[in-house]
């Protein structure tokens, strides 16, 4: 497993207002592998997201980074770990800094102390190419872009630390269906260029099971159901998992059902 | 991102100006300002502009004089407030939950004290003098800035930037200088102009006192309180430094102002207005349409169309979908027909009628409000949340159809059973933030069906909502078609839903109507227009094969409303694209039995 | 303490930009810290206690907060006085023994504690000591001048609102959606002239206009009715055109939202349309933001007694601080404190009836 979780629980509050996000999740990802976090809002996936990625601490369990618990680390050798694992977010308007240039923020990428964008010009252009985006677009505002370029704009930024997982959440979600094609076909191709390992969340069942190897559905901060995507899909073995398949606007139509 | 409006150069030029004389002022008329003529408490006159005060110097001159002290004051104390406020902002966003909590609710507290009795507490420390008021003032504005510092930093950092650039291993102290500041640095800009405006009247108001700057110095304030003493004598005396402290603070503000104003963009002019427009030929609805609409467009007052001539219809009982990408038209042709655009946007029709309802004239507003439902995309925010669900409900029925308050409410609560709310009762009686998403929807729904409408317009109602819940609306609303045979329009971005609901369904692309086709054919994927193909193509299945080639997509975007070519909107990106498509518009070719596409390549055999 | 959003304190800084999303509907969530969506679907989410039993209390909680701030604050006044409180306090001619024995009289050579219990504990039986000058109970000096100067506060706060609610909801209605430019551009002007004019000058300009070149008005004094006019006007009008302008930018906002088509949407007559949909929600911004230029209100009564000759408490605690009689300062700043905690828990209870959402209580992100 390239990154695990074991036993997480996450509690957000204290006392008598205290809320279980996250109630003894366990998951992992194997190199090169997708692994798809299903559910719906309030199930816990977007905090579990969070959790791999360090932004939320745990309140038991830990998380393993090629066997290694990063869990309890702390300053500078969290920092160290951190650029191992990135994070794309849903909203594309609120995941880049309106103030900085597109190049400014892959450079940033790069190296983060220094973020020369004069010196890493050629990097920039390179990744930006990775993601079908024109060099010339380095000099220009997030602002200036649709959402779908800047999603695609984010995918560069989080793929310029050269990062061994990707945790994508909800990156499709806002954008329209042959943007949202577009992104999906982009990921699968650097999935397959790239050997990218990648942590994969959505509401969206078609979706996660379009770009997912492994698929884990949550409810209510527990995983319900986890397995490879063909089984989860065919045979759902939990309720929930069933009743989720089932009200999926299913289109073109499920002969079989 | 400053925007460089009239009212802000206006306002910088200004305080220039009034900066310029207060360092020339006490060169060139501090002798006159000192100067004992003789006359005291002489009116006006050519040799004194506005008379002479006690001692008979010109007051004039002593209001020049006393703009560089003013100012001096007034830049300190705005300094302190400034550079005070933000370090005790930062401190608190910066230590823990626990501190931040209480800081800030200490912050508010002081926030919402008068300044002017805070700095009454300091000079009864320190006694009277210029010291002590500038400190005072200054003090008793740096809650403003550290309030306005520490929410700001708080929802900057909240933002995903922020957390990619930790993620990304940036050095906190980067993270301060290339992420929070440059983008909190224009609120505190604005605020800075407004505490300079308000620091220099509650200086005044000190001096004004007696508790600011003392004898033999003297601000503009200090002139006031003289002036005012002299105020049967010569009234002009106090005009000077009334005038002074006035505009210094009106410039100010034109400066606070135009830098708000630069974040601000308003919308743009125009007015909600319907004109009629010549009939489109060749197109007839068939008789007993219940909604009839023909050559409906929506344009911005610049000439820019948005929705672009379309023509369509709703039989009785029947649930027609329009779906089509953000962009294409599909809402602005709901609300265009719900009488709903916002304030900016104008419709032309040739013709709209909902039944024998003209809905191009002047149509009754009692009408329109019992036979047009409307369901809103987000449940949260259609509902207002200052109001009780149960008066909201029953408002159209007490306003429109003169049903007492008794017979209304029990008229909502059965609705609301109706879409199977449990505990009705309880439910017309809370405020909309009491409910659950899914619970807020079905109420609007209710409260759509509760006139008995003829045709109701849903408009994305699923769209905020779980898969699971958006299921249960789904099955809600067929019930509703079922049941009462209200004819539906159902607009949605996600063709799945719209191929489990509908009867009918309209493709939108770029504001007009590109195919028209029954569900089944949509269901099977018998589509005409290359569009609609694409669109489905692009779609990821849930029984898709274990193979999963890419998705098919199309190259390029919807060109912007102002930038559609003169033919086939479609044309730029259409793998089938015929030379004819870049010139003309194609009109809607029948393809089948109910079904017809508007593309010059249908029936073209490729 | 009051809101649950924190927007920029003042009538002119502006709110944080909101991207228009150019997507097919509202991003889902995922809402996962919020164990409110975690309740089952078709039962109310909240139920519990009365709302309006948890905010009173937790109004009345910060009340005492403020309370006990206060009388710590006012306590303080004497002890942070630079050098020796006791030799400022009793003048530059004093000799040695005359500073031991204030000293002593007004306990300053006692422990600090001990000094905060007397203090205090006079406080709560209404004993705000004597005052140096002239050696009347400060309890009594109160009494005579709060009366003048609460009902000038009050009723600021009343014409301040009766003229900027209406004002700027009629200016946000005529030129919404950039209609009537001119109007707009007047009153951005006059508001700001208006705004930008201090209490006390534009009372002297009053004074100068009404008593002395009309001579219809009183310049001073608080004999009679007609007294009042002036002082009124000169602090509530400032006050009004900061509040007009955050009223319709507030109203601007508010007919913007969806809730407000929806309401349109039901074809209802423009009176009950921005009376009853608009009016309360744009009221929730209106006093989260103008709450301050109301009890900023208090401060301009403090300074423009002066020019009115009123017999206020803003007089008589200038007059204390000029002849340093800290009894009386600590009195009076004392009141006039929970004056302005009086105005502000108004506001919120205000809020409260407007928008229940209030009544949750504010939560930091």
């Amino acid at each position: 497993m390239r990154l695990a979780a074991e036993n997480l629980t996450v509690v957000f509050g204290h006392g008598s207002r205290a809320h279980v996000a996250l109630d003894d999740v366990s998951v992992g990802v194997a190199e090169g592998t997708t692994l798809g976090l299903v559910g719906e809002s309030g199930s816990g996936k977007s905090t579990l997201a969070k959790a791999l990625v360090g932004l939320v601490r745990p309140r038991t369990g830990r998380i393993l980074l090629d066997g290694a618990d990063v869990s309890a680390l702390r300053g500078a050798r969290l920092a160290a770990v951190r650029r191992r694992v990135q994070m794309i977010s849903q909203d594309p308007y609120s995941s880049l800094n309106p103030r900085m240039t597109v190049g400014q923020a892959i450079a940033e990428a790069i190296d983060p102390r220094r973020a020369d964008h004069r010196r890493h010009a050629d990097a920039v252009t390179g990744w930006l190419e990775t993601v079908a985006l024109d060099g010339d677009a380095a000099a220009r505002y997030p602002h200036e872009f649709s959402g779908g370029q800047r999603q695609r704009i984010a995918i560069a930024r989080a793929l310029a630390a050269e990062p061994e997982v990707v945790v994508a959440d909800e990156i499709t979600s806002a954008l329209d269906c042959s943007v949202q094609a577009e992104v999906l076909n982009l990921l699968a191709g650097l999935r397959e260029r790239l050997r990218l390992t990648m942590v994969f969340i959505s509401h969206d069942l078609a979706v996660v099971r379009h770009v997912s190897d492994e698929v884990a559905v949550m409810n209510r901060g527990r995983i319900v159901e986890y397995g490879p995507c063909r089984r989860v899909y065919r045979s759902p073995a939990h309720p929930y998992t069933r009743r989720l398949l089932g009200s999926v606007p299913a289109f073109p139509l499920q002969e079989s059902r | 991102m400053i925007r460089w409006t009239a009212g802000l150069k206006a306002g910088l030029a200004g305080l220039a100006a009034v900066a310029l004389v207060g360092l020339a002022a006490p060169y060139l008329f501090g002798e006159a300002a000192q100067q004992l003529s003789g006359a005291a408490r002489e009116g006006v006159s050519a040799g004194h502009w506005l008379g002479t005060d006690a001692l008979g110097r010109d007051v004039l001159a002593r209001t020049l004089v006393a703009t560089r002290l003013t100012l001096l004051m007034t830049a300190a104390a705005t300094a302190i407030a400034g550079v005070l406020g933000i370090l005790i902002g930062t401190t608190v966003w910066v230590a823990g939950p626990r501190v931040r909590e209480t800081g800030l609710r200490l912050i508010d507290v002081m926030v919402s004290y008068p300044a002017v009795i805070l700095a009454l507490v300091v000079a009864a420390i320190l006694g009277a003098g210029p010291v002590a008021a500038v400190l005072a003032i200054g003090v008793a504005w740096s809650p403003a800035f550290a309030r306005l510092t520490a929410s700001l930093a708080a929802s900057v950092a909240g933002r995903d930037f922020v957390a990619t650039a930790r993620l990304l291993g940036v050095p906190p102290y980067r993270v301060l200088t290339r992420h929070l500041l440059p983008n909190i640095a224009e609120p505190l800009l604005v605020l800075l102009s407004v505490a300079f405006a308000g620091t220099l009247t509650a200086l005044s108001g000190l001096s004004f006192l007696g508790l600011g700057v003392q004898p033999p110095a003297y601000d503009w304030g200090a002139l006031l309180d003289t002036g005012l003493e002299a105020i049967y004598t010569n009234p002009a005396e106090a005009v000077g430094p009334a005038v002074a402290i006035t505009l210094t603070g009106v410039l100010a503000g034109f400066v606070g102002d135009g830098l708000a104003a630069g974040s601000d963009p308003r919308a743009g002019r125009g007015r909600d207005g319907w004109s009629p427009s010549a009939p489109v030929p060749g197109r007839r609805a068939p008789d007993g349409a219940l909604l009839v609409v023909d050559g409906l467009s929506v344009e911005l007052p610049g000439g820019v169309r948005l929705v672009d001539g379309v023509s369509f219809h709703v039989m009785p009982g029947e649930i027609v979908g329009v779906v089509g990408e953000s962009g294409s038209g599909k809402s602005l042709t709901a609300m265009a027909v719900a009488r709903l655009l916002p304030d900016g946007v104008r419709a032309t029709a040739a013709g709209l009628r909902l039944g024998d309802l003209d809905l191009t004239g002047r149509a009754e507003p009692a009408r329109l409000a019992t036979e047009i439902g409307v369901v809103y995309q987000d449940p949260s925010a259609s509902f207002n949340p200052a109001l009780r669900m149960g008066g909201q409900l029953t408002e159209v029925l007490r306003r429109h159809r003169g049903v007492g308050r008794a017979e209304a409410r029990e008229r909502a609560v059965k609705a609301l059973e109706a879409v199977r709310i449990l505990q009705p009762e309880t439910v017309v009686r809370r405020h909309p933030h009491e409910l659950s998403g899914g619970m807020r929807q079905r109420a609007m729904i209710a409260s759509a069906v509760l006139p008995g409408p003829r045709l109701l317009i849903a408009d994305e109602p699923t769209t905020a909502l779980d898969v699971t819940v958006q299921a249960e609306v789904l099955e809600l609303l067929k019930e509703i078609n079922t049941a009462e045979g209200t004819a539906m329009m159902f607009i949605s971005h996600d063709i799945g839903v719209v191929g489990t609901l509908c009867d009918r369904v309209l493709v939108m692309y770029a504001g007009r109507i590109v195919e028209e086709l029954p569900v089944a054919d949509l269901r099977v994927g018998r589509a005409a227009h290359p569009y609609t193909r694409a669109l489905l193509a692009a779609t990821p299945r849930l029984d898709e094969d274990e193979e999963r080639g890419p998705l098919t997509t199309v190259p390029g975007r919807p060109p912007a409303p102002s930038a559609r070519p003169g033919g086939c909107a479609f044309a730029p990106r259409c793998p089938v694209a015929l030379p004819i498509c870049a010139t003309d518009p194609p009109a809607p070719v029948p393809t089948g039995e109910g079904r017809s596409a508007a593309c010059h390549a249908v029936g073209v055999p490729s | 303490m009051r809101t649950e959003d924190h927007r920029p304190v003042d009538a002119q800084s502006h709110r944080p930009e909101n991207p228009a999303a150019d997507t097919p509907g509202t991003p889902v969530t995922d809402t996962s810290e919020n164990p409110a969506t975690g309740a089952p679907e078709g039962t109310a989410v909240r139920g519990g206690g009365h709302p309006w039993a948890g905010f009173l209390l937790r109004r009345l909680g910060g009340l005492l907060a403020v309370l006990v701030t206060l009388v710590v604050v006012t306590f303080l006044i004497v002890q942070l006085i630079p050098g020796d409180p006791a030799r400022a306090l009793a003048g530059p001619d004093a000799t040695p023994q005359q500073i031991e024995q204030l000293r002593h009289e007004i306990g300053l050579d006692r422990p600090l504690p001990e000094q905060f219990a007397s203090y205090a504990g006079g406080l709560l039986g209404g004993d705000l000591g004597v005052s140096f000058q002239t050696r009347e109970p400060v309890a009594d000096v109160i009494a005579a001048r709060l009366p003048f100067t609460a009902e000038l506060a009050l009723l600021a706060v009343v014409v301040a609102l009766a003229v900027a609610v209406p004002l700027g909801m009629a200016v946000a209605v005529a030129t919404r959606g950039g209609r009537r430019p001119r109007l707009d551009a007047a009153f951005t002007f006059v508001t700001g002239l208006g705004g930008a004019a201090p209490e006390y000058v534009l009372g002297t300009l009053l004074v100068l206009v009404f008593a002395i070149g009309l001579g219809v008005l009183p310049a001073s004094g608080a004999a009679t009715l007609s007294a009042l006019v002036l002082p009124v006007t000169a602090i509530a009008l400032p006050g009004a055109c900061v509040l007009a302008r955050v009223v319709r930018r507030e109203a601007a906002v508010v007919l913007e939202q969806d809730y407000m088509r929806t309401a349109r949407g039901r074809r209802l007559p423009a009176p009950a349309l921005y009376a009853r949909h608009a009016l309360p929600n744009l009221l929730t911004g209106t006093l989260t933001l103008g709450g301050l230029t109301l009890s900023a209100l208090l401060g301009g009564t403090v300074i423009v007694e002066s020019v009115f000759a009123w017999p206020g408490m803003g007089t008589r605690v200038v007059e204390a601080i000029l002849a340093r009689d800290y009894p009386v300062i600590q009195g009076t700043v004392l009141v006039l404190g929970l004056l302005a905690a009086l105005i502000n828990m108004i506001v919120d209870v205000l809020l409260g009836l407007l928008d229940p959402r209030t009544l949750a209580g504010r939560s930091h992100a």
